[in-house]
């Protein structure tokens, strides 16, 4: 038999899902995270979970793994000091960061000024010069780059970044830089910005290379500890790691370019749900991850994520690929709060965290969170939080009182079901953000929920975004581990070339496509992928001349023909005009520019078989376990509460129900209705929209 | 006045919103306005648009009360000066700010007023302005230095209808964009600015749907409603009844030679209001640097300072201004007489930032920071290429530099950076890809940031080495006065430009001049002010001094300004450092002065020539 492994490293948890490849069959085990080195915790997860399943460590043939390595170490400002070689006369380039200020009108009074990452003590210039178009200006002096890399040597950096001017068009300076830091820093790691981000605006390359650099250290210890780790203990199963945009890739490839992994975790819930929901017959999703401190949302089309070309972790972005995932500050752990002078009713984006947590977990908070309004509003009951942590309803009640004292309302239930109501538009807010912003509807997809708090909040989101069914899917508390376990390796390569359309012709463009493909291919080989089971695609990042943003747009390779007709970039054209139009309802005459051109290379998606359950009637009695009081709408329901594990497929459970498992607990609304789908997913609509919604499952 | 056509006209019934629904409303007024700012972005060609953001969104109420936005335009005032017939599908415009009782105040800005329709009804009003590089006239960017009147300034549009009924005239605006220089940058950042009022227009009717429009007009009424009471509870916690407080703060000159113009404001709180009083500020200038605003704006700039800080999450709008009386005395740098010169009144928007933060300072110690918000210098060069593939084109930029943040309450202000919202630079490798320029150097100034316990953000030397003869212009400020010190602090260093030509020879260019030739590989350093410093440099961290003179953003020179002496390493002397902060303190005047400006106007013109390489301005001219 052979096993695959997904493993999903949180603050807290280390998730470890254990799959069997034949029969699609899981096991989960749950460890708490080693935050000093995740490599043990990790370990530890791998070898209880195989214990628990009873399956020889010899038998997992892939380990898939999702990290928050890279993260961390930015967040908590724990990266190496890292050392930055820039062109004479830029060497502030990351102390201006573009000028920006956040905020409105008056931010700059609150903002606190920013550090650089790496800092201007360890920054040096060195004399040299190339052109936008490639060309050298400034020829590089090797005696001068030797005197610079020697004052770093003597500050003591961990690692060495070197960001040149328009490198994006020749990188041969940095190139050599790289080798004589080699001699001059030896042992030191090296990011090269022509390699980390062959692209133009210096700021934007010069952040993401550096942020490459301060988390290169650690993310490559991690790995190399792991896979020791993983050797040792008898498991032969290949390491791979889940990057930011929700390819694999392996451990080696991972620990080069870490700035890749920034979403690595996010990416894993993301890949997960498209899973799950592919399961369920569903195909165009919006996501969301709701956790203790934040949720995470994405967009879902034919079964692929959005893509975003940036990434942002707390306060740093960086030019990096990735899931399309946005961060709202809305989670259990959200406080609410009135501020005296306007008395409106504010929920987060400060978290009572893990520590003092909510009211009603009884560990010192006192301050009301979103999780005590549930507790008040009687969807997390107390009794079913799985006999890991009780709640202490009373304390919940205290807290979320003295919102009720400061807006004025009369019942505790009111003040709770106006935090909820806040916590939801705030994550309403930016499903917008990758909804209609980007000119989608959110009606025509269906949302997934997971996370531990998401299933409590799905139904609420289904009414205001309108995308049903709403799918919980099964264990949504360890999705992310599903998501790692169960996508393909990928790699890509890219090149900004900055060419209007009559300055290309279609043999030009393939053949950048075709090189780009034989780059973006190698990892993937080099990893004992048969070159015939990989699938190529190719996008384009186009933009009329004179534009400053891009829209990436997908190239098919066959349209690009030898035969002088130009069919391909006609093609092209067209693809781009219609999105232009569906983004912004106007075109414009102006000439099209290819500004990136890009290859992405997948391995097979694993086959893994999904849980089937047995089929049931209608009425899931079997599982109802007792009633509980909720309130909804102003009003108190009695609820029906049923035990997930009980449910059969075809199972209905009308609203107000609450459906509780170990991780996480569901609740459905008066009027809506949640199917249970064989594969598991529980399936919320409106009661009235039931009969029509059904014709879209398979 | 303008006539609104609506077919429904039943009267909207004013409910009871509650406090969530509110907070959803408000939320989703906030996410649209984002929006607005976000397609616009994305579509607009021009860089001072695309990559700079010179441009302000806004969302009405039904009267044309912002309820939420930027800042910098009023709706009313527009309306007031419309007359016609306003009805669905309509789409208006103007650039002309006589027309529109100043809701806009230079010809370059193009402003766009649609009428939100729901069922019948005018529900609102989404709006926004942008900065348009080139609207026609004697100079390229349209800025002409020298102007004496609106008419040297480019095309005017006086408001009318680009969308009658939802078709757009396009003999109007071909008309217009035959004025221009740039017809296709201004043809996308016009369609882009449509584009996104259009999106707010959407946002706003399904709100109307989602809550009701009832619900939704009730709601706008209450965030007015919240408004008013923060505002209340603000005036009555900062001003003390019946005190004036008073600021003069001062525009260099005002392109024609003539200068300073003394600008000074006054507020007094009486009761639950306050006047904001503009008497005693100059007559208006000969120059285009008078500053058109009406009362409206004025309510809106104070409100942001008194809000913004005391509920940042609060989006403010125009609830407050029935308790904010504003007086702007007439013929006056605030309120020219029509056909006056506007281009220029960049650096009075900035001023009127350094007023309220002076004024405000006095009453309110959180509110006190050091000057910097001294203006938004301007750059612009043009010509044609005259070699290559694309010789003979027509070249255009226009972009805005920055400075320094002043120090702050909060800490040291950051250097080279932006006070105005959303703005950017505009990154170098794309200037080099887009323009025939180099950048030689691209840095912060050491020790340009005034001294203090938090220091001013120092100012920033772009040189550009232009690779094509053209002509280019400037527009700054601060040459001659200083960004002030508070509370002890030092000012900060003043702006400067000049030209290294080819040939060696240096010309030093005043802060205001438009039609300068430049041949290629003559060099322009263009150097910003700096952020003037906040509270006593010798109370600073001595390691934190030698730190930033390791970091190249003080000098060891500099370093003594904080009693801080240290090796050519950066490495501190401690011994030396205490005996030098020691015969410092000993040697000056306590208390330290709330303000430091430098030194007295008296001196600073009597100096001018020697330490600015410009003749002193000479004194303004009534018009």
């Amino acid at each position: 038999m052979a096993f695959r492994l997904g493993v999903d490293v949180g603050g807290t948890f280390t998730d470890i899902l254990l799959i069997n490849e034949a029969t699609g069959e899981t096991h989960r085990y749950k460890t708490a995270s080693t935050p000093e080195d995740q490599s043990i915790g990790v370990l530890h997860g791998i070898e209880q979970a195989c214990r628990a399943a009873g399956v020889p460590t010899s038998e997992v043939t892939e380990v898939l793994h999702g990290t928050t390595v890279a993260t961390n170490a930015i967040l908590e400002h724990k990266g190496a000091r890292v050392g930055l070689v820039t062109t004479k006369g830029f060497r502030q380039v990351l102390q201006i960061a573009r000028s920006f200020v956040p905020g409105g009108l008056a931010g700059w009074i609150i903002w606190p000024k920013p550090e650089p990452l790496a800092d201007l003590e360890d920054t040096v210039e060195v004399n040299e010069r190339v052109t936008t178009s490639g060309e050298v200006r400034i020829e590089l002096d090797d005696d001068d780059v030797r005197t610079q890399l020697r004052k770093l040597r003597k500050r003591g950096i961990e690692a060495l970044s070197i960001s040149l001017i328009n490198s994006f068009a020749n990188g041969s300076h940095e190139a050599r830089i790289a080798e004589l830091a080699a001699e001059e820093l030896p042992g030191v790691p090296v990011s090269v910005s022509s390699v980390v981000l062959p692209e133009l605006r210096e700021y934007e390359r010069t952040i993401t290379t550096v942020a490459n650099a301060y988390v290169q250290g650690q993310v490559s210890r991690y790995v190399g500890n792991l896979e020791d780790k993983l050797t040792a203990a008898g498991i032969e199963g290949h390491l791979s790691i889940l990057r930011s945009d929700g390819g694999l890739v392996s451990g080696r490839v991972a620990a080069d370019n870490p700035v890749s992994l920034l979403l690595s975790g996010p990416a894993g819930g993301v890949t997960g749900a498209v899973w799950a929901a592919e399961q369920a017959g569903f195909k165009n999703l919006l996501t969301f991850d709701m956790g203790g401190t934040s949720t995470d949302v994405a967009l879902v089309q034919d079964l692929t994520p959005r893509i975003g070309r940036e990434t942002t972790v707390g306060d740093l972005t960086v030019r990096a690929t990735s899931v399309d995932v946005r961060t709202v500050g809305a989670g259990g752990g959200s406080i609410a709060h009135v501020p005296q002078l306007t008395g409106a009713l504010r929920v987060g984006p400060q978290s009572a965290g893990a520590v003092p947590g909510p009211a009603s977990y009884a560990k010192g908070g006192t301050e009301p969170t979103v999780t005590d309004a549930n507790v008040v509003l009687g969807f997390l009951p107390s009794q079913l939080a799985g006999g890991e942590i009780g709640l202490d309803v009373e304390a919940a009640g205290t807290a979320v009182k003295t919102i009720a004292e400061a807006i004025g309302l009369d019942g505790v239930e009111s003040a709770a079901e106006g935090i909820i109501d806040i916590v939801n538009e705030n994550i309403y807010g930016a499903l917008k953000l990758v909804s209609t912003q980007q000119g989608f509807d959110p009606r025509d997809f269906a949302l997934v929920a997971f996370g531990g708090a998401g299933p409590l909040h799905a139904n609420a989101l289904g009414k205001l975004t309108g995308a049903w069914p709403v799918i919980i899917p099964p264990s949504p508390g360890v999705l992310c581990a599903y998501g790692d376990a169960t996508t393909s390796l990928r790699d890509e390569s890219a090149r900004t070339l900055v060419r209007r359309f009559s300055e290309l012709d279609d043999a030009q463009v393939r053949g950048v496509l075709e090189d780009l493909a034989a780059t973006a291919k190698e990892s993937l080989l080099a990893a004992g992928l048969a070159e015939e089971d990989l699938t190529v695609t190719y996008s384009a990042d186009l933009r009329y001349h004179g534009q400053g943003f891009e829209i990436p747009i997908p190239v098919d390779l066959r349209t690009f023909r030898d035969s002088g007709d130009d069919g391909g970039l006609t093609a092209l054209r067209a693809s781009f005009d219609t999105e232009h139009e569906r983004l912004f309802a106007f075109l414009l005459d102006n000439e099209h520019e290819l500004v990136t051109a890009r290859a992405t290379v997948s391995g097979p998606r694993p086959q893994v078989a999904s849980v089937t359950l047995d089929a049931g009637p209608a009425d899931p009695l079997p599982a109802l376990r007792s009633t509980h009081s909720i309130f909804v709408g102003g009003e108190h329901h009695e609820a029906s509460i049923y035990d997930r594990h009980l449910l059969k497929a075809g199972n209905v459970i009308t609203g107000p129900a609450v459906v509780a498992e170990m991780d996480s607990t569901t609740l459905v609304l008066p009027g809506h209705a949640a199917t249970v789908h064989h594969h598991g997913s529980l399936l919320i609509r409106p009661i009235e929209n039931d009969a029509a919604a059904t014709t879209s499952e398979d | 006045m303008a006539q609104l056509i609506e077919t429904a006209t039943s009267e909207l019934t004013a409910v009871d919103v509650d406090v969530v629904t509110l907070d959803l409303i408000e939320n989703a007024l906030r996410s649209a306005r984002y929006e607005m700012d976000e397609t616009l972005f994305r579509t607009a060609l021009s860089p001072g648009i695309r990559e700079q953001h010179d441009e302000f969104p806004l969302i009405a109420d039904p009267e044309g009360k912002m309820i939420v936005g930027q800042f910098g335009l009023s709706i009313p005032d527009f309306l007031a000066n419309f007359s016609g017939t306003i009805e669905e599908g309509d789409v208006l415009m103007t650039s002309d700010p006589y027309s529109c009782g100043a809701a806009i105040s230079h010809a370059n800005d193009w402003l766009v007023v649609m009428p939100i329709f729901f069922e019948g009804r005018i529900v609102g009003w989404a709006s926004q302005f942008g900065h348009m590089t080139d609207v026609g006239g004697k100079t390229p960017a349209s800025m002409p230095t020298d102007a004496r009147t609106i008419f040297e300034e480019g095309v005017i549009i006086p408001p009318f209808k680009l969308y009658r009924k939802g078709e757009r005239d396009d003999t109007a605006l071909g008309i217009i964009l035959n004025q221009v220089r740039k017809p296709d940058w201004n043809r996308a950042d016009l369609n882009g600015i449509v584009a996104a009022c259009r999106t707010a227009s959407r946002r706003v009717q399904e709100m109307c749907v989602r809550f009701g429009v009832d619900t939704y007009t009730s709601a706008l009424n209450a965030l007015l409603d919240r408004n008013y009471r923060a505002m209340k509870a603000l005036l009555a916690l900062v001003f003390e009844e019946g005190k004036p407080l008073s600021f003069t703060d001062y525009i260099d000159d005002d392109g024609r030679g003539y200068g300073p113009y003394e600008l000074t404001m006054t507020i007094t709180r009486t009761g639950d209001k306050v006047l904001i009083d503009l008497t005693g500020s100059a007559p208006q200038a000969q120059g285009p640097i008078n500053y058109y605003i009406n009362e409206n704006l004025i309510r809106m700039f104070f409100g942001i300072y008194m809000i913004t800080v005391a509920d940042p999450q609060i989006l403010w709008n125009d609830g407050f201004y029935p308790l904010v009386d504003v007086e702007i005395p007439e013929n006056s740098f605030w309120k020219p007489a029509y056909p006056a010169a506007l281009n220029g009144r960049n650096h009075g928007i900035g001023r009127l930032f350094d007023l309220f933060g002076g004024l405000l300072g006095q009453a309110n110690p959180d509110l006190l920071n050091a000057a910097g918000f001294s203006s938004s210098p301007h750059f612009m060069y043009s010509g044609n290429y005259s070699e290559g593939e694309r010789k003979g084109e027509w070249f255009q930029l226009y972009s805005i530099g920055f400075g320094g943040i002043p120090g702050r309450p909060v800490g040291d202000g950051p250097d080279g950076h932006s006070l105005w919202p959303s703005f950017v630079n505009i990154p170098c490798e794309y200037l080099e890809s887009y323009y025939p320029l180099i950048i030689d150097r691209w840095e912060t100034i050491p020790d340009s940031g005034g001294a203090g316990l938090h220091r001013g953000g120092n100012g920033v030397d772009v040189a550009y080495r232009f690779l094509e003869a053209g002509t280019i212009a400037i527009h700054d400020d601060r040459w001659l006065t200083y960004p002030w010190g508070v509370k002890g602090g030092e000012p900060g260093a003043r702006g400067t430009k000049w030209i290294d030509r080819a040939d060696g020879t240096r010309v030093v260019l005043a802060s205001k001049v438009h039609d300068v030739a430049v041949g290629t590989d003559d060099v322009l350093h263009f150097v910003t002010w700096g952020g003037g410093g906040w509270g006593d440099p010798l109370a600073r961290d001595p390691e934190l001094v030698c730190k930033e003179v390791r970091r190249g953003l003080v000098t060891r020179a500099g370093a003594r300004t904080y009693g801080v002496v240290c090796d050519d390493d950066g490495d501190l002397d401690a011994a030396a450092t205490s005996s030098l902060r020691a015969s410092m303190r000993e040697g000056r005047e306590e208390p330290l002065p709330l303000f430091n400006r430098g030194d007295s106007m008296e001196n600073l013109l009597a100096n001018s020539l020697a330490e600015t390489g410009l003749p002193a301005p000479t004194p303004p001219l009534a018009v």
